[in-house]
């Protein structure tokens, strides 16, 4: 079988070699022009007067378009149609794009961009969550609330309470390959655009209404991004719907990049949030009542701040069960870049809320914060009973007077029926000696008066599925050539993340056959149509099922046709090891297809998979918006210099739950990866805005994503085996988002070192750069 | 400007203008589009291509690396790095093997890092790599291959690399010592002066400016000399910091820490100790640690020379005291310092500027503070010294009292300005702070984060 092993990245030889192509890499045609954006440079304000004449005769400037200049849809928003491509008189944030500049280098474009002279009205612009709340400038009518039980009457009666607030920093993608993407005029006004996108099928969409065509006018093509983590899934619009305009005008090839420093201030980041809360709990900790306000800064259009908002929402439980709960969630309209999708996609906010809770009121009660959460967890799921073939050891179900199927059901209403953490727990805790490294810390501490140490284990359980439920669909066509080569398509896309290669052992295993037998193709929207984002840690799951029913369809066809000439039986029919074999015959795969061929058997087939068993209403919030959760843990150690509030990961460890692995090697990169871009979140990755507006982090050189040395030290990742209860694509679990949230690990490992600096609760907000570990430390030793 | 370079181990001549960058170059002119842009600044190291020349061989960034710095070098990029007989570079193949890769996008520019590390046997690869960015893997993985790959042999290429640098002639047009480089000035003496290009060149790529005449100094070999005695080190101007780095280790361990955050591998063996002081930058790291050694400066202008001490260069914001046409050609820096202790205080610790970056050069006798130079950077317009706490600490019993008692001391020679990496209370708090650690460090007591094991 070729599912369940660790090969490499189908591209990882191109990677290495500089062999594989993204889209700026493509060789352009000959009179290809590249392009632009002249930018807003005010936060808020009517354009009074706009006098574009220097661009217009700068050196190598083909043409300058305008709003006025465009022929069809001004648009590219994923959602309300709130996002134009090209400014139309009043402007929204710095960087905002205003007009168009078509030349003949990339450079000429970006020195003609710098040269207009734009007069300005400004408005009061709203940068802030208090000017926002006092404008009421918000997306939809009021906050949205989800609860459940008293929650008020449940806190008011607690033996203890606690109220805080901590606010999150957003994050920049800083995806290597920065936004890109060329378009190729073609016969009778039609295009094709290469794109570096997750959600090709999007681009198709905004470019066929920015030019007057109906969506099969329009053919994109993507063979790989340089990198997405949602960052991709919308805002590559602008730059194809640009570049097919362009083409259209001029009808040449026309190419458009961003400069880095353009695509961090022009582009969505992570939506940042304030979550203040107030819980009540009992001796042991175990929460009674919580109430979670919500607040986030979605930027100045709505883009898919909607369904953000909600899986944070989603998320305020993370593995806890809560019996009296009320999230209230406000989404603020602010004069900054339109916050967008970054993995977790809300879910990784909504849970540090929770994580917080957790953390102070272990401090409040002076108990081990892991026991806290145990305490809190939701009932592990019945062992193998049942028909789950779950191989893993049930834990003992904490003992308390409310049954485990009440101590099973989320704030929403969904059924928590898989969890697991309490195994994955105590066994992540034996594996990395949590204990006894907790004594030692304390002993550390004690005689260390400046330099501290500080341990947190923290848990994430992530909804699988995206909740808007119509997008749980995928499609695939499978080709299997007369030399018994196969070519499949999906409408996924590969941003790194191995799903091609996953895809790729799916069809391999179903027909018995290396691996290298298998080509995917770039994902093409002419060969699968409708498709979802690559997102929501949905492309395995998704088009993984799509190939298999594909491929399932090929083999029975061929399966048939060979045992009939044959007098076999067609269930029979095996293919395994490069062979088939029928009855008492044993024939290679190639010849098996070319048997098929000369037989008139159609060997190109097509799949469709649907999520089943989902439903969710986001007004009410409730429902079953998730398939599945998938479930994981940390541990980390880190060590704090309470002088300076420098810091260093010293230790990570991780067990992290991939249902039946695809691919445990690309799994383990998905764990790895997303953990440590999950702690760079939360530590120094810092977007700063002055007062008027301007993104001062809008390069490398001053906004910090992780170095190498910023990893842990040691790091220990291992995968929890197990099969997905769920029939997902051979009993595996999505992998994407949800180790990103262990990174929430080392937030929690920074308190607890702060902590040990006096008996004020830190409450240290994020990100934790030096500055605000100092900051805490401070104040948790009286100096504040 | 006409440059001859060895390009993937192929003699070429490429004519350019003086700002075009290597990485334009490939990418545009010769498909060699391996070779990824990343942030066009040299920060995040997907640009990274092998320069080998007579003196070694470096990874370096190629977004910010102007034609003519390449001259009668070889520089290999991702294309031209492989194995013998056909096969994988031994840290491609492990790269394969480890699943080193995801997008990719980074890959080609760290294969380039581990290539060059691999050919000069470096394994201290937290430093050679921390200027190459990864968003995908979180560097676990590649260092994995980085190690599995370490002890397989250097392919051949490398050594004919080398041996065909002999018989190359790089660019007639670029000086070649510092008589002509001063000659070149004296006649024009409004000609910018480009060094390793880690600043000026964000000036070409994200500023967009025009340079107007540009000299190099690269090819200035008298530059670049190291003289030691027994009392001092005279430091040419184009010595390169990872050069300074390595000479300075023995004498002042702390100043060499610093430099080695000071930048990547790819900055600091493009950037000078020259340029990193002439450029005048409030943040520059090198300055601070100097002005506490009392290092003095070297300055040339055709013939006439002049030498004045260092923290006297810096005059304000965006001024120094330097004329047209004159230039940085020398530091000395006093050696037998054993109290230097210079500490460079960032949110990143590798590859980020500064927020402050102080240095303390303090003497203590008979548990009395003798002398004290203390200079910082970050703190104000310029780097400048701690004149106050100096006063209040020379003379004072070396205590903690004594540090307390200087609190107040700090906010009259420092009104520290907030922006993106700090606020003004954190330079001012973490300033004050460090001289805490400096006094701890003194008596033993653990300081660093980065000397903890786990």
């Amino acid at each position: 079988m070729s599912v369940n092993r660790p090969t490499p990245h189908d591209s990882a030889k191109l990677h290495v070699t500089g062999a594989a192509r993204y889209v700026d890499d493509i060789p352009t045609p000959a009179g290809c022009l590249h392009l632009a954006f002249g930018q807003s440079s005010v936060a808020h304000g009517t354009i009074t007067a706009m006098d574009l004449s220097a661009v217009r005769t700068a050196e190598g400037v083909v043409a300058v378009l305008t709003a006025e200049d465009l022929p069809f849809e001004n648009d590219v928003s994923p959602s309300i149609h709130d996002e134009p491509l090209l400014a139309t008189g009043t402007v929204h944030y710095v960087g905002q794009p205003i007009f168009l500049v078509v030349a003949t280098s990339h450079t000429a474009a970006r020195k003609a961009a710098t040269l207009a002279q734009i007069d300005y009205a400004e408005l009061p612009p709203i940068f802030t969550i208090e000017e926002a709340m006092a404008a009421n400038s918000r997306f939809e009518e009021g906050p949205r609330i989800y609860s459940r039980g008293d929650s008020a009457r449940a806190i008011a009666a607690s033996p203890h309470t606690a109220e805080g607030v901590i606010d999150m920093g957003g994050q920049e993608h800083f995806y290597l390959e920065g936004q890109a993407a060329m378009a190729l005029p073609q016969d009778d006004g039609d295009v094709v655009v290469h794109s570096s996108t997750q959600h090709p099928s999007e681009i198709q969409h905004k470019v066929a209404d920015a030019l007057g065509l109906p969506m099969h006018g329009v053919k994109v093509e993507v063979r790989r991004m340089g990198g997405g983590f949602g960052g991709k899934e919308s805002q590559g619009n602008a730059l194809a719907v640009s570049c097919a305009i362009a083409a259209t005008l001029t009808g040449k090839p026309c190419k458009m990049r961003y400069d880095r420093d353009d695509d961090m201030v022009i582009t969505g980041k992570r939506h940042d949030f304030r979550i203040s809360y107030k819980v009540g709990f009992d001796h042991s900790g175990r929460v009674l009542g919580i109430e979670f306000t919500h607040y986030t800064r979605c930027g100045w259009a709505q883009d898919l701040s909607l369904p953000v908002a909600d899986r944070a929402m989603l998320h305020a439980d993370n593995a806890y069960f809560l019996s009296n709960v009320r999230i209230e969630s406000h989404r603020l309209r602010t004069n900054t870049q339109s916050a967008t999708a970054f993995r977790g996609f809300g879910g990784p906010q909504g849970l540090v809320g929770i994580e917080r809770v957790m953390d102070q009121i272990a401090h409040q009660l002076g108990l081990d914060p892991l026991e806290v959460r145990k305490i809190n967890y939701y009932a592990e799921m019945e062992s193998a009973d049942g028909g789950l073939s779950a191989p893993r050891a049930a834990a003992p179900l904490p003992p308390e007077g409310i049954s485990t199927k009440e101590k099973q059901v989320t704030p929403y209403g969904q059924e928590v029926s898989d969890f697991i953490l309490h195994g994955l727990t105590d066994d992540l805790a034996a594996r990395c000696d949590y204990a006894a490294r907790r004594e030692a810390v304390a002993a550390w501490n004690a005689g260390n008066p400046i330099i501290k140490r500080g341990i947190a284990v923290t848990p994430v359980k992530f909804g699988i599925s995206f909740t808007l439920t119509h997008l749980n669909q995928a499609g695939a066509l499978v080709h299997i050539y007369q030399d018994g080569s196969v070519a499949l398509n999906h409408g996924g896309t590969e941003m790194g993340q191995g799903l091609y290669q996953k895809v790729a052992q799916v069809a391999a295993g179903t027909f018995g056959i290396p691996v290298d037998q298998v080509r995917l193709t770039a994902t093409d929207t002419s060969k699968v149509p409708n498709t979802s984002a690559t997102a929501a840690s949905s492309g395995s799951d998704l088009n993984g099922m799509a190939v298999l029913a594909a491929c399932e369809t090929l083999r029975d066809r061929m399966a048939e046709h060979l045992a009939a000439m044959r007098q076999a039986t067609p269930a029979s029919v095996r293919f395994a090891d490069g062979q088939v074999q029928v009855g008492s015959e044993t024939l290679t795969f190639k010849a098996a297809a070319k048997e098929c061929y000369e037989g008139r058997v159609s060997l190109s087939a097509t799949g469709f998979y649907k999520t089943p068993d989902i439903q969710w209403d986001r007004i009410k919030g409730e429902g079953r918006p998730f398939y599945y959760f998938a479930y994981g843990a940390a541990c980390s150690e880190v060590v704090v210099d309470t002088l300076t509030g420098e810091y260093r990961i010293l230790r990570t460890d991780i067990l992290h739950d991939a249902g039946r692995s695809l691919n445990p090697a690309l799994d383990i990169g998905q764990v790895e990866g997303g953990f440590v871009q999950g702690a760079g979140w939360l530590t120094t990755e810092e977007l700063v805005w002055d007062a008027k507006g301007r993104l001062r982090t809008h390069a490398p050189s001053t906004y910090k994503i992780p170095a190498v040395s910023d990893r842990p030290q040691i790091f220990n990742v291992t995968l929890y085996e197990g099969d997905n209860p769920e029939p997902t694509i051979h009993r595996s679990k999505a992998v994407g988002e949800p180790p990103f949230c262990l990174g929430v690990s080392v937030l929690m490992a920074l308190s607890d070192a702060v902590a040990s600096c006096g008996t004020a609760y830190p409450a240290l907000d994020a990100p934790a750069t030096p500055e605000r570990v100092l900051a805490a430390a401070q104040k948790v030793r009286g100096h504040a | 400007m006409k440059t001859t370079f060895l390009l993937n181990g192929e003699t070429v001549t490429a004519e350019t203008s003086e700002t075009e960058t290597l990485l334009d170059w490939l990418r545009l002119t010769q498909n060699l589009t391996g070779t990824k842009e990343g942030c066009n600044e040299g920060d995040c190291g997907a640009c990274t291509v092998m320069v080998q020349d007579v003196q070694g061989i470096r990874a370096l960034n190629a977004c910010i690396l102007f034609m003519p710095q390449v001259a009668g070098k070889a520089i290999r990029t991702v294309e031209g790095i492989r194995g013998d007989n056909g096969a994988l570079h031994p840290v491609q193949q492990q790269m394969v093997d480890k699943h080193g890769s995801q997008c990719g996008f980074c890959t080609p520019g760290f294969i380039a890092s581990m290539a060059t590390a691999h050919a000069i046997g470096a394994t201290d690869f937290n430093d050679r790599l921390a200027g190459n960015l990864c968003r995908c893997t979180g560097y676990a993985p590649i260092i994995r291959a980085a190690e599995a790959a370490a002890d397989a042999p250097v392919p051949a290429w490398v050594a004919s690399d080398r041996a065909a640098l002999d018989t190359l002639i790089g660019s007639p047009e670029l000086p070649t010592s510092s008589d002509a480089l001063a000659a070149i000035l004296t006649e024009q003496p409004d000609t910018r002066i480009i060094a390793g290009g880690t600043d000026v060149g964000l000036w070409v790529t994200k500023q967009m400016r025009d340079l107007g005449p540009v000299v190099f100094l690269h090819a200035c070999e008298d530059l670049k000399q190291i003289d030691i005695t027994d009392t001092e080190m005279r430091v040419g101007a184009g010595v390169s910091v990872e050069t300074l780095r390595e000479a300075i280790a023995p004498h002042y361990p702390s100043f060499a820490e610093m430099l080695r955050r000071y930048g990547s591998t790819q900055v600091r063996s493009a950037a000078t100790i020259g340029g990193n002081i002439a450029n005048g930058s409030p943040i520059g790291d090198s300055p601070p640690a100097l002005i506490a050694l009392d290092a003095q400066l070297h300055m040339r202008k055709g013939d006439t020379r002049r030498t004045i001490p260092l923290e006297d260069f810096f005059i304000e914001y965006g001024k120094q005291d330097r004329a047209a046409g004159e230039f940085v050609e020398a530091i000395n820096i006093p050696l037998g310092a054993d109290g230097l202790k210079v500490y460079k205080i960032s949110k990143r610790f590798d590859q980020d500027i500064s927020a402050l970056c102080g240095a303390f050069n303090i003497s203590v006798n008979d548990g009395k503070v003798t002398a004290a130079r203390i200079a910082f950077g970050g703190m104000a317009g310029t780097p400048k010294r701690a004149t106050h706490v100096e006063v209040a600490l020379i003379g004072a019993p070396w205590t903690m009292e004594t540090i307390e008692a200087a609190t107040d001391a700090w906010a009259q020679d420092f009104t520290p300005l907030s922006d993106m990496r700090a606020s003004a209370e954190y330079r001012l708090d973490v300033a004050r702070n460090l001289l805490t650690r400096y006094f701890a460090e003194s008596q033993g007591t653990t300081t660093s984060v980065l000397e903890v094991q786990p």
